[in-house]
This record gives structure tokens, sequence and C-alpha cells, in this order.
């Protein structure tokens, strides 16, 4: 009766059939342009299974615009995307979120009004099985199905350490936790692949130690594959495997961070060296 | 009671006792996952053995010393159990302490073995790991973020109890074996050995053999009439001899249930799920608590804000005496019983003080208008005096005869005297054998007759109540030959909420000054109240409104101090408020929160001399320290105010100069 309840009731990842090391998510010569505007210009790189890949660049570089067509927010007007061995250009974000693609946002969009708890449950929405009915009935299946998604819930909350704001309405909450928040709402979905816009946006030093170290510990313990866009180049040096760098829509950089770190269209870029043409 | 059970003198033989008495009621809850997890006496000591002899099968052999860290946590608790079974030695250490501290400790301690909560203590071990040769094996609670770490050193707790019980399925003897060696254990063996917080200097490590532990821990609980269906919430550092005390020993010989909250940010929230009907906290939580009060009650409406006032108002005239069961008047009695379901009751149950039978507090003085007002609530909050080198209790106070400003008479069967220069000195069941690989110090602490010199200058009042006034080596004399008591200045002053800590000094000086830490939660209340906007701690603690309020305060302290002929001359005549807090990892405070004089001189020498020459200002760079070891500097021009001074009574100045 007293079987401790841990994280092994929670899997944290969902398993789609792609080994470690292999190709999770493909970006193939990807132009994406608003009216005259050029957003993104033939961009291609690759994410691998299990890998925390960073995308990096100056303000306006098309980074976050590179996020929104990975999940199905913009569809590219060039270029294929292939997730999961499966290419497409066009997609619908519930698709993306079916499929495993979760995010965090720059700007964060939690339901303010709602408890980290509930907040959190939302993301289980695309694994819950039964319908609008059954729910509406809570009994039977759907009262287990829930308590089911409590627990990986909980388990969540206990990874990220939030346990004493479990109730508290998030819009009460300080910056830092709400993003805290937001990371455990994006993880409630085991995505494959965890989007992350900015993580640290805003943060102070202590508050991205801390992030970092949830980022890291997502990555090792739950194997889960993380693509983010960062500003501070020290903490994308510290805990990415492998960083793209976009400047003007276009990709400039692409490697461990070492060989990025010694990159001079990099270097360039950051230090604003005028742009040719 | 405690007279008609068997006497046993170590804490295993009493739960191989409480597994039988007590197999059914709940010996540790812990809240986990969001759930609160409970296991029996039985369950526990199921635990405890499989750990034990999983511990066995890593060599864990009798004497030998096995460090503790962590947070109040069962497996931690278990492991302390476990440990005293196999009559080998627990060395609890502070979670919080910075790397070099707990290296200190360990290395000190020579332990090869260390059971750790989760990987910050593993990583602050690993960090020093040069400095500790003797240690080994780590074992830990907590797995998260250790899967890539060399686990030729680590192991989970959970393997070692599986190797427990492995080895009992192979050997079933093993099992009884293990009870036997726990009831052919000696009394005079080593139960647990607690390092001190360390007001002055290195910490030093308190051996405590079990008959003693045992004897104090029964003396008391019996005192308090505590028995299996009580229970604790065990949220004091585990290290500290207090937790060590009253949660541990004191549930292992009554068998109450030791409920471990979720973590040190939900402490307040689990003590309202559980409701304990024993409890201890130092008197800074009980003055959080009431300020947390004051402040929801000034955000209630006006008519809520009404009946709180109303009613607060008729349990200070009587619940006291209601509560000491003194004669009041019926309408004293009617009115009460309204505000108990009015106010009361219900501000009981958002505290989880609804339950409590018995409180204690301890460690610092307490304000009477702040003691008072949790008695007056019903809630029968007592005093006591104690130290490690006791094993807890020197004094307590008997039900019905409690007072703010005294500990209580001696504790059952301790003996406590004041020695002929003003100290107080004590021979108590469950004091200390001696420091570790420190006989000069042990020597120094007793007396030639074996009395322990507790190093506090004090004196017994008419009612037979002891009275602390200070550390004997702290109390002074101004250049006017004026007593000077720095701990009854500051204390004075702490007891305005908005005044966290403070530091006096005068010694050898020509008055009295005072450096002061404001309480971040009561002056940035008051501060958004009062529409002023800070960004830090620092610029609040320099708002010159804040300079405004705080001189206020020292003028009531001055006041008060100079109604008293003793303290009279040590009024305040400068203060200025420091614009970091103090705190331990900085050196400044204990990890028991005490205030460390001395080096808080050596540290700010500089604004102390700005203090004494008058300037107005003073610019000061201040290195502080993170807790995984890192240095940081804060830089501030610091103010420095002066106060205005009572007229003192002349005879006080007669006495006084004497």
């Amino acid at each position: 009766m007293n079987a401790r309840p841990d994280s092994s009731e929670f899997s944290g990842a969902r398993d789609d059939g792609i080994a470690k090391g292999d190709t999770l998510l493909e970006v193939n010569n990807v132009s994406l342009s608003f009216g005259g505007v050029k957003a993104i210009t033939d961009i291609s790189f690759d994410i691998k299974k299990g890998e925390i890949r960073a995308i990096i660049g100056p303000n306006g570089a098309g980074k976050t615009s590179m996020l929104n067509v990975i999940n199905g927010f913009y569809t590219p007007q060039q270029g294929t995307i292939t997730y999961r061995g499966v290419p497409r250009r066009a997609m619908r974000t519930t698709d993306a979120a079916r499929q495993g693609i979760a995010r965090t946002f720059q700007n964060i969009a939690l339901f303010k009004g709602m408890s980290t708890l509930d907040n959190i449950m939302t993301g289980r929405i695309t694994l819950q099985k039964r319908n609008l009915f059954w729910q509406g009935l809570w009994a039977g299946p759907a009262e287990r199905e829930e308590i089911e998604h409590r627990r990986a819930v909980e388990a969540i909350i206990d990874f990220l350490e939030i346990e004493h704001i479990r109730k508290t309405p998030v819009g009460r909450l300080p910056y830092g936790l709400q993003k805290r928040v937001e990371l455990g709402r994006a993880l409630a979905a085991e995505p494959s692949l965890l989007l992350l816009d900015e993580p640290m946006a805003g943060m102070n030093l202590e508050e991205k130690e801390d992030m970092s170290r949830f980022i890291l510990d997502v990555n090792n313990q739950f194997g889960t594959t993380i693509a983010l866009i960062e500003h501070d180049m020290g903490v994308v040096m510290d805990i990415s495997d492998r960083i793209v760098v976009l400047d003007y829509g276009r990709k400039i950089g692409d490697g461990n961070p070492d060989e990025i770190a010694k990159n001079q269209d990099v270097i360039d870029a950051y230090l604003g060296v005028p742009h040719e043409g | 009671m405690a007279e008609h059970e068997p006497m046993l003198d170590t804490f295993p033989k009493y739960l191989l006792l409480n597994a039988e008495r007590f197999a059914g009621l709940p010996a540790m809850r812990h809240k986990d996952f969001g759930i609160w997890q409970s296991w029996t006496w039985k369950e526990q000591l199921e635990q405890v053995r499989t750990f034990s002899i999983g511990l066995q099968t890593h060599g864990v052999a009798h004497g030998e010393r096995v460090a503790v860290v962590g947070a109040n946590r069962p497996r931690l608790y278990w492991a302390i159990a476990a440990l005293q079974a196999l009559g080998a030695v627990p060395v609890p250490v502070y979670a919080d302490a910075v790397a070099e501290e707990l290296a200190y400790v360990l290395d000190h301690a020579g332990v090869r073995l260390a059971v750790v909560q989760d990987q910050e203590q593993v990583d602050k071990i690993l960090s020093f790991s040069e400095k500790i040769p003797n240690l080994g094996l780590i074992i830990y609670d907590e797995q998260r973020g250790l899967a890539d770490y060399d686990h030729s050193r680590l192991v989970s707790f959970a393997d070692v109890q599986e190797a427990g019980r492995k080895a009992i399925e192979d050997a079933p003897d093993l099992s009884v074996r293990w009870e036997e060696t726990i009831r052919a254990a000696s009394g005079d063996d080593v139960s647990i050995m607690l390092y001190t917080s360390g007001t002055t200097g290195r910490s030093k490590g308190v051996v405590i053999t079990a008959a003693a532990a045992v004897q104090a821990a029964s003396d008391t609980a019996a005192f308090d009439k505590l028995n299996e269906h009580d229970s604790v919430l065990a949220y004091l550092p585990l290290a500290w001899v207090g937790d060590h005390y009253l949660n541990y020993a004191q549930g292992y010989v009554s068998g109450f249930c030791v409920n471990c909250p979720e973590g040190p940010e939900t402490v307040a929230q689990d003590l309202k799920e559980i409701g304990p009907t024993f409890y201890f906290a130092p008197p800074r939580v009980f003055e959080g608590l009431l300020t947390m009060v004051t402040i929801r009650m000034e955000d209630a409406g006006r008519l809520k804000k009404w009946i709180f006032d109303k009613f607060i108002g008729v349990a200070r005239k009587h619940g006291e005496a209601i509560l000491e069961g003194r004669p009041v008047p019926l309408s004293g009695r009617i009115a009460y019983a309204l505000g108990r379901v009015f106010v009361y009751g219900p501000l009981k149950n958002v505290l989880g003080l609804s339950k409590v039978r018995t409180a204690y507090t301890a460690g610092e003085a307490i304000g009477e208008d702040l003691f008072s007002f949790f008695r007056s609530l019903g809630i029968n909050l007592k005093q006591l005096y104690g130290q490690t080198e006791a094993f807890l209790y020197v004094t307590c106070q008997e039900d019905g005869a409690v007072r703010a400003d005294a500990v209580g008479p001696a504790a059952p069967n301790v003996d406590v005297r004041i020695s002929s220069d003003g100290e107080v000195q004590f021979k108590s069941p469950g004091m200390f054998k001696g420091y570790y690989l420190d006989d000069a110090k042990t020597a120094e602490t007793l007396t030639e007759d074996g009395y322990v010199k507790t190093g506090d200058a004090g004196f017994f009042d008419q009612d037979g109540q002891l009275r602390i006034i200070d550390r004997a080596k702290d109390v002074g004399r101004l250049k006017s030959g004026a007593l000077f008591s720095p701990k009854y200045v500051e204390n004075a002053l702490k007891f305005f909420p908005n005044i966290k800590e403070a530091v006096a000094f005068g010694d050898q000086r020509d008055f009295c000054a005072v450096f002061i830490n404001i309480d971040l939660t009561a002056v940035g209340n008051w501060a958004e109240r009062n529409n002023i906007s800070y960004a830090s701690y620092q610029e609040l603690a320099g708002h010159p409104r804040v300079y405004e309020m705080i001189a206020n305060h020292v003028d009531d302290t001055n006041r008060k101090l100079s109604k008293e002929p003793m303290m009279a001359g040590a009024q305040i005549k400068r203060f200025l408020v420091l614009h970091k807090e103090l705190d331990a990892d900085d050196g400044e405070l204990t990890r028991t929160q005490k205030v460390r004089r001395g080096f808080i001189g050596d540290r700010y020498g500089e604004l102390i001399e700005a203090l004494y020459d008058g300037s107005p200002e003073k610019f000061v760079e201040t290195e502080v320290t993170y807790e995984d070891g890192r240095k940081g500097s804060i830089r501030a021009t610091v103010k420095i105010a002066d106060a205005k001074l009572y007229d003192v009574p002349a005879e006080a100045m007669k006495e006084a100069a004497e």
C-alpha cells in the first residue's frame, strides 16, 4: 500500500520509434516571407533525437519565425519540413501538438486565472482519450483517466520543484516561476520535440541558472529533444549540443559551441559589422 | 504513562517495541507527489531493517561514523535508526551548509560513508572530495540529475535497501541476528554526534550516548504527556539538536507520528493539513505568523477588521486567564466563547495550530506581546531553554506557570545552578559525553564537579524560573561604567516587526550604537501601502522614510530602556540600517540564525568606526558568498542616524557605576 509513486509513472517523452542520435526533424531549403519582407531565406538544418539544439541570432534574425514554421503556425512558401521521416510543408498546429511537438512562448501564454496545477493539466489534453460526454459525466473510465493524468502532472510538479504554488493562480506568480509553469505545461504533453522560445528572457542570474538546470535535467532524465531560442550567449554555449546561427533570415553558422565561438561570420554578426548588400 | 513502560536504553530497541505495541499506528508521513504517504511503525521497522542490513553489506560496522545530510525526509530519519541499529554513529550535517563547512564536518568526523538527500549534496561533497580522504561511498535518496554521474562511488538508497532485502532472502537468519544485535546493544554506545552551529569559531561535534539520550527524551515526553496519538511536523533542520530531540528521540520513546513536509516552501500549507498536537518554533517563526496575520487583516474589509480587533481585544483581556484556568467573569467567558467561533478557531485553523496541545519556543527571547498573542488564542505556548550539550532541555515551563520573560524551572531530573560569576551551569540526564576529538574544549566546558558551563549569564527570579540575560562573555560595560548587554538591546529592537535583526556595540565604547536589518516582508508591505517604490533590498533599506520609521522604533526602545535601572545607561545613541541582509552563507549568522557578533564586528569594522566618529554616512564594499561558494560584492553608501537619549533615573546611574 505504501508504494512510493515516482517519476516512473511519467515517461516524460513519448516513444516515437527514433533512436537517439538519428534525425528527428529536418528543415530543407525553407523560405518564408510576409508580403515583401523575407523573414527566412533558404534555410536548412536538422535536429537529432536527444540533443539540445539552439537557434540563435541578433534581433529580427528570424528565430521565432523558424520556430513557428516548425510547429505549423506559419506555412513556408518554399521548402519542406521532415518530422519523424514524414515530409510536409503545411501542417496545422493541432497536428503538430498531436505528433509530439510542444512549445513555450517568449511572452508567457498561460491561463492567468487558473492554478499551476490546472495549467499543467491542460498540457495533457492531447493525451486524453475519453470524449466530452465521458469527461462531462466524470465517472468510470474518465475518472480513472483523470487520476492517471493527475499523477503525471504531480510528477512534473515534483520535477520542477513547484509544489508550493500548486494551487496558486499563475497570474499571481513572479515571472521566473510563470516561465517554469509554462515549461511544465509543455512537458505534460510528453513531447518528442520541445520548442523553447527564449526560456530565460527577463530572468536574473539565479533564475537563469535554475532554468538551465531544469532544461538539462529534462533532456537528461526524459531524453527529450529540445530546440531553444536564446539571447544569452553564455547560457547557449553552456547547455547546447549544437547551435544554428541566423542573421537577417539566413543561416550563417551551424555546429557545436566551440565551432560557433570561432566562426568569423557569427562574430561579425554579433559585433554588428555592416551587412553586405 | 512512561513509568509503567519498560525503560529501554537505545532508540532501535524502541523501534522493535513500537513495531509490536503500535504496529498499526502511523509512525511517519511524508507529502510526496501531492499525497500524504504514510508508514506504520511496523512498516517503518521493515524500511529501517532492509536499509540497515543493506548498509551491513557495504561494511558499515559498530562505532563507525556516517554522515546524514539533507532535509526532513523519511529516508534520512530511517537512515539514522538503521545506523544506530548497527551501533554506527549518525552524524547529521546542516543541509544548507556551504560545501566547505560540509567538508570540514565530514573530515573532522572521519566519515567513510555519507547518506544524502539529492544531487545538490552530492555535488557539494564531490567538489571537496580531496579534503575528505576517508570518504568512500555516497548513498543518495533522490535520483534526479545523477544519472550521468560516475557511479563507482554513488549508490541509491533504494538499491541499498534492495541489497538488504536480497541478503535477508539468501540468509533468513540475518534478520533475526540483526534484531539480536539491537537487543544486545549497550546504552553506553554513542547514539548520535551533533555538530554545534558554531556561534564562535568552528563547529564542534557533541557526542551523545544512547542511554542518556533515551533518558532525557523519556523525561520530557512524560512531562508533556506525549503519546502514540500525537503528531508533529518535522520542519526544523535535521542536523539541529532540536529536530533530533523533539521529533526523532521523543517520537521513538512515545510513539508519536512524525510528518515530513513536501518541501521547505510548503511548510505552512503542510502544517495546516496535518494539524500537529506538539509544535516547536523559534520566536522568529511566531513573529512571521503574526506579521502575516497583521498584514492580511489590514487588507481585509472593514467589518472583518472590526470583528477581528474586537475579539482579539477580548482575547488579550481574558484569553490567558482562561487557558490557565484562572477565574474570569461570566461576561468575559461568553465573549471569549463567541470569539472562539468567529476569530480564534478559524485563525488557528489557518495557522495550522488548531490541535496543538503543547507548543514551545526557544533560542531567543520572545516579545511579551507576541508571546501573549498566541497564548490568548488558547495555544499552550511555553518556553524552554536548552543546549546541544544537554541534548536539548535544561529548563522548561510547566503548564499554567508560563511567562514571557523567563524560561522556566529546571527540566525533570536536571540540576541547574548559577555560578559565583553569574553563569548558568547544569547537570542533566542527557548531557554530552564530550566534544569529538577535542578533550581540551571538553575540559574547558565542564566544571570540576561535572557541571556543564553554558556560557550564558542568568539568574533565578522569585518564583524559581530562570532568566537568561545574555551570553556571559558578551556582557560588558560602556566607558561610563554603565552595564551593557548587547542582546538585551537587540531583543528590545527585534520586538518591532519591521526589524528583523539588530547588532549592538558598546563594550569599552562611549555609547551604545546598533546595526539594524529591516524585515523585508513587513517593511515591503508598508512600502507598498505608502506608495514607496524600490527595486532592491538595498534601496529599500536606505530609503529616508524607512530611516524615519526605524528612528521611531529606536526612540521607543530608548524610552523603554530608560525605565529599566540596569539597562538605562545603554540607550542607543547612533544607528544605521544595513544595506544587506545578514546571512549564514556569509558567516554573519550561524546555521540556526544566531548573530555572530565577533565576525560582524570584523567584517563591518569601517561601519562601526563611522558610528563612533560622528560621520553622517559611509561608503562600503562587502563581499558576498553564494551557496555554491562563488563570491560577488555589493557596494553601498550607508547613512548613519542619531537618536534621542532619555534621562536616566538617578538611582540607576549610581547602581550602574558601582
